[in-house]
């Protein structure tokens, strides 16, 4: 029986969307307002999909406490209230997009031990989202 | 391929308990969902079922043959029941959002003979829910 298991967490964060690599016109040109020098934030909803087999003795895939703890210290803890540009490493050379946020989260979650991680979809507002399944 | 979804919501009772565990050992691993005097949930279900749609209806099955089905099947088995004590496919086992899902794939995958039953999404609130896919995928 295949089964997943998903998880959603929120968060709130600000970032700016602006790549060295490009001029300040390009940046104004392709970011448009998500350019703007001081920034702007958004609240995230991270949903965490698992899957492995349902464990005997408690019917779970995972233990949501030990998932929650998890994804807590991994994540939210480093991106809640954070300005995402200035304080997450991954994105001192990476433009903070959703894509490259999801990518990043992927990265942090995929050493979860008790289950399998499947899936990290983002919605970076309640118009889009973003999912990154691994390689 | 047409994947249709239908969603229909209960309510049920449950709490979670192995026998084998002390007291202690349930308490830790399961944390508040073991108080035994259980609690509850609206409990949102998805069903998906995935076919070709007939070229006389234009249907790849009949809407309110699978109404009267998860009618059948789900709400009167689950809505507003207790799922450790009224749910006899549950029985000795622990009615998990996981269980749960895999038991209603059970009930409804023989009974979808119009298109084939794909995917089972039961949301025991907006940020917990587990998909169920049978064998496949």
């Amino acid at each position: 029986m295949k089964l997943h298991l998903t998880r959603r967490y929120a968060f709130a964060a600000a970032h700016r969307l602006h790549s060295a690599q490009l001029s300040e016109e390009e940046n104004r040109r392709l970011y448009g307002k998500c350019a703007n020098p001081y920034g702007h934030g958004h609240n995230y909803h991270v949903e965490v999909t698992l899957s492995g087999p349902v464990d005997a003795a408690t019917g779970m895939i995972a233990n949501l406490a030990e998932l929650d703890a998890f994804v807590g210290r991994e994540v939210l803890d480093a991106f809640d209230h954070k300005n995402l540009n200035e304080e997450v490493p991954a994105f001192r050379s990476a433009v903070p997009t959703t894509e490259n946020l999801c990518v990043e989260i992927f990265r942090r979650l995929c050493t979860f031990p008790a289950a399998h991680l499947e899936r990290v979809r983002i919605e970076e507002t309640g118009l889009n989202s973003f999912e990154y399944a691994g390689e | 391929m047409i994947y249709l979804t239908r969603k229909i919501e209960f309510s049920a009772a449950h709490y979670y308990h192995n026998p084998a565990w002390s007291p202690e050992e349930n308490a830790r691993v399961f944390g508040k969902c073991a108080n035994l005097k259980g609690h509850g949930h609206n409990y949102v279900l998805e069903v998906t079922v995935a076919g070709t749609p007939d070229p006389v209806t234009g249907m790849v099955l009949d809407l309110k043959e699978l109404k009267e089905i998860l009618e059948r099947e789900i709400m009167q088995r689950m809505d507003h029941r207790h799922l450790n004590h009224e749910v006899p496919e549950l029985a000795g086992k622990i009615p998990t959002t996981e269980n749960v899902a895999a038991t209603i794939w059970n009930l409804l995958q023989p009974k979808i003979t119009k298109g084939k039953l794909h995917r089972v999404r039961l949301y025991e609130n907006p940020d917990l829910f587990v998909d169920c896919f049978g064998d496949g995928r």
